[in-house]
């Protein structure tokens, strides 16, 4: 298997199309976080922090909606810490086309999300899992971190044109985007209801953040799922 | 070190230790426990729901409806339709804004 089969530069072509494809589909998801950070109080180069530093888009919404409303850091950094569980279980599944010196495996760990392993995985031979896994998570940062830089410029400058546009509804539209694919699975659609009436309830009666925490609690519905 | 930045480091750190873990500590060879693997593929659904709620019907710890609901309601019909994920923001944008003007 070397760069001049011609076989092995098709796949990875193909390979790098599907990369570079996924990636561009982030770029409004970026541009809206952008937006959301900087309408949340937070500075440019916060939110550009955590496109580099904490890379996981579905968290970094949590966290930065949570401090929105004034929630606690604590309860910020949780609600982003369930939503990410999932690199747990990604790691674990790409590791063996990942091998490679420590600080090689320490680097690109940073790009283990939901994009770079829906590539990796969908390849048929190690070698190309791994490429997939690569091509599509620097394709994705790169377009990550230039979109978030764009939205946040832009509407740093511009605070009232935020409610008069309608820019803070994108936020409930982002989450609810994030999570309707997921709703074709009657289990998940269960426990998306229940977690939605667990925070409505409390949110009057706690501070802002603990009732999304306490939404996670409502797992225990699919406690007979759990146990497999 | 002001909250958000507090929050980015933390949120930094908790993400980079789950992302690497795999890769760094695992290895190949393990296989995380079934029960762990289904929960972290289940938890995203109630806490994604909860989002939806919270930032659509909450503001400053009380119930309220106002035009967030009506964007909320349009993104909803737009995902239904299968709209991409630019038209979904922009409708339930476009939707807010009008209605803010309008009632």
């Amino acid at each position: 298997m070397t760069e001049a089969d011609p076989d092995n530069r098709s796949e990875r072509t193909r390979v790098r199309r599907q990369a570079i494809f996924i990636a561009l589909s982030a770029a409004p998801f970026g541009v809206t976080f952008g937006i959301a950070a900087v309408e949340a109080g937070l500075s440019v180069a916060q939110a550009m922090g955590f496109s580099v530093l904490v890379f996981a888009g579905s968290a970094q919404f949590a966290a930065v909606s949570v401090l929105g409303d004034g929630g606690t850091v604590a309860a910020a950094v949780i609600a982003g810490l369930l939503l990410n569980l999932r690199s747990l279980a990604f790691g674990v599944a790409l590791a063996p086309a990942l091998r490679g010196t420590w600080p090689w495996r320490a680097l690109v760990s940073q790009l283990m999300i939901d994009e770079s392993t829906a590539v990796g995985t969908a390849q048929s031979t190690k070698s190309l899992r791994r490429y997939g896994y690569l091509a599509a998570g620097v394709a994705v940062f790169v377009v990550w971190n230039a979109s978030t830089l764009l939205g946040a410029a832009v509407l740093s400058s511009s605070g009232d044109l935020v409610e008069n546009l309608g820019l803070d509804a994108a936020i409930p539209a982002v989450f609810l985007a994030l999570v309707w694919p997921r709703l074709a699975d009657p289990t998940q659609r269960r426990l998306a209801v229940a977690g939605a009436a667990v925070a409505l309830l409390l949110s009057p009666f706690i501070a802002a953040g603990i009732p999304i925490l306490a939404s996670a609690g409502v797992v225990v519905l699919a406690r007979g799922e759990l146990r497999g | 070190m002001d909250d958000a930045t507090l929050v980015m480091v933390l949120l930094a750190a908790g993400t980079y230790a789950l992302k690497a873990a795999g890769p760094l500590v695992l290895g190949g060879r393990s296989q995380l426990a079934g029960w762990l693997e289904r929960l972290a593929l289940l938890l995203p659904a109630p806490l994604l729901m909860a989002l939806v709620a919270t930032s659509t019907l909450v503001a400053d710890g009380r119930w309220v409806v106002d035009a967030r609901l009506a964007g909320l309601a349009a993104a909803a019909v737009a995902l239904w339709r299968r709209a991409n994920f630019v038209v979904v923001v922009l409708v339930a944008a476009a939707t807010t804004a009008v209605v803010r003007l309008v009632v």
